[in-house]
């Protein structure tokens, strides 16, 4: 039997249409589509934290409520709670602690009268983030809303934005050897709630904020207030803004 | 997770505390630095004449290939999700050095390497397609890719194609590894990793591992060949090896110097890094015993002119001692780069597993496997004729160049 040219052009012509509607009625039978939320509209949004400082008591309810709300694998953090401890100046080595990053709260003080504080830490969805630079294949990506997300469906576990983040926010969740980091509840915030970490937090030393609508309370508390990011010399944009912040804190 | 919290000195945030990567991120510079490295001394002969290391082109070819075939290895048994690796070609992210990486290997690997070892060898590959026999016949015939025209202006053809692949090659190879210099150079969240001079460094580390190991392959294949070491040829390889040496130690003690005088933020907790947990590796294997003990003894044969059985002892030694050297300097770079607290205030452990994914032993399999692969390659396209008209035998005798 022969095949002809017309068959080869035939053939191949069947292949190349009906190849992608299959697998989009492949797509379709599995329920693969993501659930839009209607009402939730990107443009109108800007998200940013505001951390007080002088509010926080370091009992580690925002861990605790992040981990339970992000299902988040123990011994690995997308938020977390540092203790400083100043004993006397000029102190070039701050006494630092974070006991499973504050999940349990924190033990007794063995300084008593050091300056202490203690500092929640969170990724800062950078708006220019240094690790969306580096991803090598865009799994993670800035959103018109501010956000920095991870697509868990993309990414290659590399490590590569881990190695790149300078406040150490990444992680590699073991279970499914991809990264992960925080993502301001973003399931919640844009169904109009807040973060898990903020609704939990006793003091309200944390807060979510649209820096769009214009009746937010962040922008009172930008405008007041003597506000930090970490690592302002790195230049990441970084969006979660800190009163208070004291200059010992890394 | 838990069982190395014990192994913090200090403070580190709490997701820094396990190292992200692992011995096979050490392999992959070495790796990649040993194909540049041979493959520019390579380049010497055929674009800068210099006729002394002829001997060793086509073994220099043939291990820059072997190595770089084995490269992407240690990546792929790194990553989390290595069935989604082609998506870095597919759909690169280009601001990602790392995606942009992956063309600048295609294109040597393709473009380059490739080619230009079959520029090299197609006279032989035609007359091995013709004279040998059974399977092997037909790997002949495929690799002549149809083109069996081995007269003397084909042959001249062929000659000057190469010189351009290979004067192509040069920056070429400068890019495959200053990129992954680059990789770490440009990560400005690591201090010990953020510098411009690192794909600098990084080249001229990776130009010595390559010349060392060519030499010492060179050493090595003619001892078990029962042949006679040409001692001009290791001379002047052993000359290179010098040179690139006093550059790259010269390019080390200037980021040394520099990172001590301008004591920036990261300067005590890197300095502490280095004293402590990284003694062992970096100043006594990377800088005493890997860069200037072979200095010395290169220079000691440079200055003194030893007889030729002191010579050769002293380029083995040199070249061993090097490829120590430059290993531990991936090392400290990589690890030593994950060992100290973004926070400056805490450093943890490497703690190197041994019969796992990322473990030693797949590192050692990884080092191994290269040599395998030359090994196969040198038995399919000899770079020596004495062993190809053994090989043959019969009929069709001299492969002449």
């Amino acid at each position: 039997m022969s095949i002809t040219r017309r068959d080869v052009i035939t053939q191949s012509a069947k292949l190349l249409i009906l190849t992608p509607a299959a697998a989009a009625f492949l797509d379709y039978l599995r329920g693969e589509t993501t659930e839009l939320e209607p009402k939730y509209k990107i443009a109108e949004h800007y998200w940013a934290m505001t951390i007080d400082i002088d509010k926080c008591i370091g009992c580690g309810n925002c861990v605790r409520a992040c981990a339970s709300e992000n299902d988040v694998p123990d011994g690995y953090f997308r938020t977390w709670v540092e203790r400083y401890q100043i004993d006397a100046w000029p102190d070039e080595h701050p006494r630092v602690d974070s006991p499973n990053g504050g999940h349990d709260g924190f033990p007794q003080s063995k300084a008593p009268g050091a300056k202490s504080f203690f500092v929640p830490k969170l990724c800062n969805h950078c708006a220019h983030s240094p690790c969306v630079q580096v991803c090598p294949v865009g799994a993670t990506f800035e959103t018109q809303d501010g956000l920095v997300l991870v697509d868990k469906s993309y990414c290659l576990g590399c490590r590569y934005c881990v190695q790149a983040c300078p406040y150490g926010c990444r992680y590699i969740d073991p279970r499914k050897q991809t990264v992960d980091k925080c993502s301001f509840c973003y399931h919640r915030i844009s169904k109009g709630l807040t973060t898990a970490c903020c609704e939990t937090c006793p003091t309200s030393a944390r807060t979510i904020g649209d820096l769009k609508n214009p009746k937010d309370p962040i922008h009172e508390f930008l405008r007041d207030n003597s506000v930090q990011v970490l690592k302002p010399h790195m230049a990441t944009g970084a969006k979660a803004y800190y009163k208070s912040l004291d200059q010992s804190v890394r | 997770m838990q069982p190395l919290v014990h192994a913090v000195e200090g403070f580190m945030y709490p997701n820094e505390v396990e190292l992200q990567w692992s011995i096979l991120i050490v392999l992959y510079p070495f790796i990649t630095g040993l194909v540049a490295g041979a493959f520019i001394l390579a380049s010497l002969e055929r674009v800068f004449q210099v006729e002394e290391v002829k001997p060793t082109y086509r073994l220099a070819l043939l291990t820059a290939l072997a190595f770089l075939i084995v490269a992407p290895l240690p990546l792929q048994l790194h990553l989390g999700h290595p069935e989604r690796s082609l998506e870095m070609f597919l759909t690169p992210h280009t601001s990602s050095a790392m995606a942009m990486f992956g063309f600048v290997y295609l294109w040597y690997l393709m473009a380059v390497l490739v080619v230009e070892i079959w520029l090299d060898y197609r006279k032989d590959i035609v007359l091995l397609a013709q004279s040998s026999r059974g399977p092997l016949r037909w790997v002949y015939r495929v690799m002549t890719l149809g083109s069996t025209n081995i007269s003397a202006r084909s042959l001249r053809l062929d000659d000057k194609t190469g010189y351009i692949i290979t004067v192509i090659g040069i920056p070429s190879a400068f890019l495959l590894h200053g990129y992954v210099g680059f990789i770490f150079g440009s990560v400005k969240a690591n201090p010990w990793w953020s510098t411009p001079l690192m794909p600098i460094v990084f080249l001229f580390s990776a130009i010595v591992s390559g010349i060392a190991l060519v030499m010492l392959m060179y050493i090595a294949t003619t001892r078990i060949r029962k042949q006679r070491l040409d001692m001009r040829c290791l001379d002047t390889i052993s000359r290179y090896l010098f040179y690139a040496f006093l550059t790259d130690f010269s390019l080390e003690m200037l980021d040394l110097i520099h990172r001590i005088y301008e004591a920036d933020e990261s300067f005590k907790s890197l300095d502490f890094m280095v004293h402590t947990r990284l003694y062992f590796s970096h100043i006594l294997l990377q800088i005493v015993l890997g860069t200037l003990l072979p200095l010395a003894l290169l220079a000691y044969t440079q200055l003194f002119r030893p007889g030729e059985a002191r010579r050769k002892v002293i380029y083995s030694l040199a070249g061993v001692l090097t490829l120590i050297g430059i290993f531990a300097m991936r090392w400290n770079v990589v690890i030593g780069g994950q060992l100290f607290s973004k926070s400056f205030l805490g450093y943890t452990t490497y703690k190197m597993e041994f019969a796992t994914r990322e473990g030693l032993l797949p590192a050692i399999a990884l080092m191994i496997l290269p040599f395998a692969i030359l090994w196969g390659l040198v038995k399919l396209l000899p770079p020596w004729h004495e062993e190809s008209v053994q090989t043959l035998g019969g009929g069709h005798g001299g492969l002449s160049r």
